[in-house]
């Protein structure tokens, strides 16, 4: 009986040594692993499949959160972190960490209000920020009315509707609050805050469910989601005062307008930028290595599939509704990678070898 | 288990060879069970350290204070542990006169043909994933619930009356008493199979010589079956009582989410589980993850606060 058994035991063990041989053997090129931000989850995920047909190299990137993200790199469990909030330059040194966008991406305004489609009502920041202070609390009130002349708001309660979960999308929106509204500093800007008012949804989808369930709800999506659903966003005033929709165009002004080189760790929001098409809520995601590898080869292997990502993934991630960063932006970041350097102090990778 | 085998192969006698087995046997079961007590003394252990800073900046005030302020940094359990133990509550009181009546209707009265069917469809409802509750509730549930109840309760009530004041809130079908309806639907077979299989145990006897001294059956289920079955009915309400306390994805879902004290059953709120739920993967700074892990130690006293209640009512049930 019990020999049997030893005998079960060891055929199951040679079994597990047979599979694992034979999952070595099929691993051709370098592996990587990576971990953290969901937003451009998908996007790494159709890269590293075009990057593995192409190059051999196996990306492995689990969607654990930035907040995730930001603790795997720490902990040094991964050769890349991802994070929708970049670290400020402090926080980079203090970890010996270095920062790069990857694409951008947006946080849209929608409303469920009986009459009003896409793109008729205007919204300005400090406006929005008083709907979401609790201050504004009906689509009739004279701050709503005066920028919207001629559109007929129907006299509903203004319901609030946030994201529950944490978020680079909150990050994002609550940043904008606090730059264009001194009143939302009580509030502040975090992935998730303390809000004065409404319900929290989970998730875009729970956010765009309650929107679409609440006659006058107002809420706040991603870009991608609010296109590929096509929800009702609103118009919102950029810094030079044009009230304009939401469109990867338009996103991409933002970028255009901003000045990275004067943004020490690519530390850079791009909320409220000038330019007569920049729409206001705009950002970009990030990836975090640190500066010193002990492992040259695999930062390289890194390096290299953000490098042919750069070069080969733009149509992608326009097919995924993420905006692309300009070409200026991208040779920006590849000079920066001569900071990560391998045990011999040179750098890990050289783009263009 | 491979040298218990070689001294098996060594030992000639039949007697000593099952003596040996014995003795693996009671050191396989042994390690089975401390295995299981050391991973939740490890587990409450690591809760605690994880939590300690938390505890250690907030104090008592951790317990009684409402502001979740991630931004400031200003944390307080209260919000979501008045919110756990409201919806649980209330899940409790909807889910227990149903799963009774399942039972009772289960082994007293339904014809043979109908017990098979009714009785699998309450298992399968045990079987459903907690996320499918979640998205089910939130696109079909709640836009009927918030236009079919919600509106008529709050459009009944006096002006300043308390039923006023309970139905407060925006009626989309989310909120307090949305959450605790899903959570009702996904206790009751827990308790309504529990209660079955003790009914079920009740020995024929004891019913039939009720019925033969002319009760009916009514009389029958309240005076003899349901007093016969007490002590266990007990553990069956705990073991849903506990399951509805932990639930997380199918009340953050639905429970709007908001922190601080529910002001109404219509208004949203927040439980422990949905917090950490919602948090934990962005809590990027180590007071927020230090307070969510703080949450998740309350959340296990609560529960075993529960398990031990139960246990003190069965012990006193069995004494009397």
């Amino acid at each position: 009986m019990l020999k049997k058994l030893v005998v079960v035991l060891a055929a199951t063990a040679a079994l597990a040594g047979c599979s694992k041989g034979t999952q070595t053997q099929q691993a051709q090129g370098p592996q990587i692993s990576g971990a953290g931000a969901t937003f451009p989850a998908p996007l790494y995920a159709k890269w590293a499949e075009a990057a593995k047909a192409a190059t051999g190299l196996t990306l492995n990137y689990q969607p654990i959160g930035s907040g995730g993200g930001i603790k795997q790199i720490e902990a040094n469990t991964v050769a890349f972190g991802a994070s929708d909030k970049p670290l400020k330059p402090d926080e980079l040194e203090k970890n010996g960490l270095m920062q790069f966008p990857t694409v951008m991406g947006g946080v849209v305004p929608v409303a469920n209000l009986p009459g009003v489609s896409a793109g008729q009502l205007k919204i300005t920041g400090p406006v929005l920020a008083d709907i979401y202070l609790g201050k504004v609390k009906k689509w009739t009130d004279p701050e709503i009315a005066q920028i919207n002349p001629g559109l007929k708001l129907p006299n509903l309660p203004i319901t609030v509707v946030h994201r529950s979960d944490g978020s680079g999308t909150t990050f994002l929106f609550t940043s904008y609050l606090s730059a264009v509204s001194p009143a939302w500093g009580t509030v502040g800007a975090s992935d998730s805050v303390s809000w004065p008012t409404g319900l929290g949804g989970k998730g875009n989808d729970g956010v765009a469910a309650m929107t679409k369930q609440t006659t006058g709800a107002i809420g706040y999506v991603e870009y991608a989601y609010a296109k590929q659903n096509a929800m009702t966003y609103t118009l919102l005033q950029n810094k030079d005062g044009n009230f304009i929709s939401p469109t990867a165009d338009n996103f991409a002004a933002a970028a255009a307008g901003a000045d990275w080189t004067k943004a020490p760790g690519f530390y850079l929001l791009l909320l409220n930028q000038p330019g007569k098409n920049a729409w206001p809520i705009t950002g970009a995601t990030f990836i975090l290595m640190h500066r010193q590898q002990t492992n040259a080869a695999q930062a390289k292997a890194v390096l290299s599939f953000f490098d042919w990502a750069y070069k080969n993934g733009d149509s992608q991630a326009q097919a995924l509704d993420y905006v692309p960063l300009p070409g200026s932006v991208k040779t920006l970041i590849r000079q920066s990678w001569s900071g990560i350097v391998g045990p011999d102090g040179k750098p890990v990778y050289t783009p263009g070898s | 288990m491979t040298a218990a085998g070689l001294t098996v192969e060594r030992a000639p006698r039949p007697r000593a060879r099952g003596a040996v087995f014995d003795r693996a046997f009671e050191y396989a079961c042994f390690a089975a069970a401390t295995l299981l007590l050391s991973a939740l003394g490890g587990l409450i252990f690591s809760l605690a350290i994880g939590g300690w800073p938390a505890f250690a900046k907030f104090g008592p005030a951790f317990f009684v204070r409402s502001t979740w302020n991630p931004v400031t940094e200003v944390y307080g359990a209260s919000g979501a542990i008045v919110g756990t133990l409201v919806s649980s509550g209330l899940a409790l009181l909807l889910a227990l006169p149903l799963a009774m009546g399942v039972a009772i209707f289960l082994v007293e009265l339904c014809p043979a043909s109908l017990r098979r069917p009714i009785g699998t469809a309450v298992e399968l409802l045990a079987g459903i994933p907690s996320i499918v509750y979640g998205m089910w509730g939130l696109f079909v549930f709640a836009p009927w619930f918030g236009r079919h109840i919600e509106v008529p309760a709050m459009t009944a009530a006096p002006p300043g009356s308390l039923w006023e004041t309970l139905t407060t809130g925006v009626p989309n079908g989310t909120g307090i008493l949305a959450a605790s309806v899903i959570l009702a639907i996904m206790i009751l077979p827990f308790i309504a199979a529990t209660l079955r299989e003790l009914l079920l145990a009740i020995p024929p006897a004891v019913r039939e010589s009720a019925y033969g001294l002319g009760s009916t059956r009514f009389e029958v289920i309240r005076k003899v079956s349901l007093p016969y079955v007490r002590i266990g009915a007990v553990g069956a309400i705990m073991l849903g009582l506990g399951r509805a306390l932990g639930e997380t994805m199918a009340v953050t879902f639905i429970i709007g989410n908001a922190h601080g004290f529910p002001t109404s059953i219509f208004a949203s709120g927040a439980t422990i589980a949905s917090t950490i739920a919602n948090e934990f993967a962005e809590a990027t700074s180590d007071m927020h993850t230090a307070a969510l892990i703080a949450l998740g130690l309350v959340l296990f006293v609560i529960t075993f606060a529960v398990l031990a209640l139960a246990r003190l009512m069965i012990a006193r049930e069995a004494a009397r």
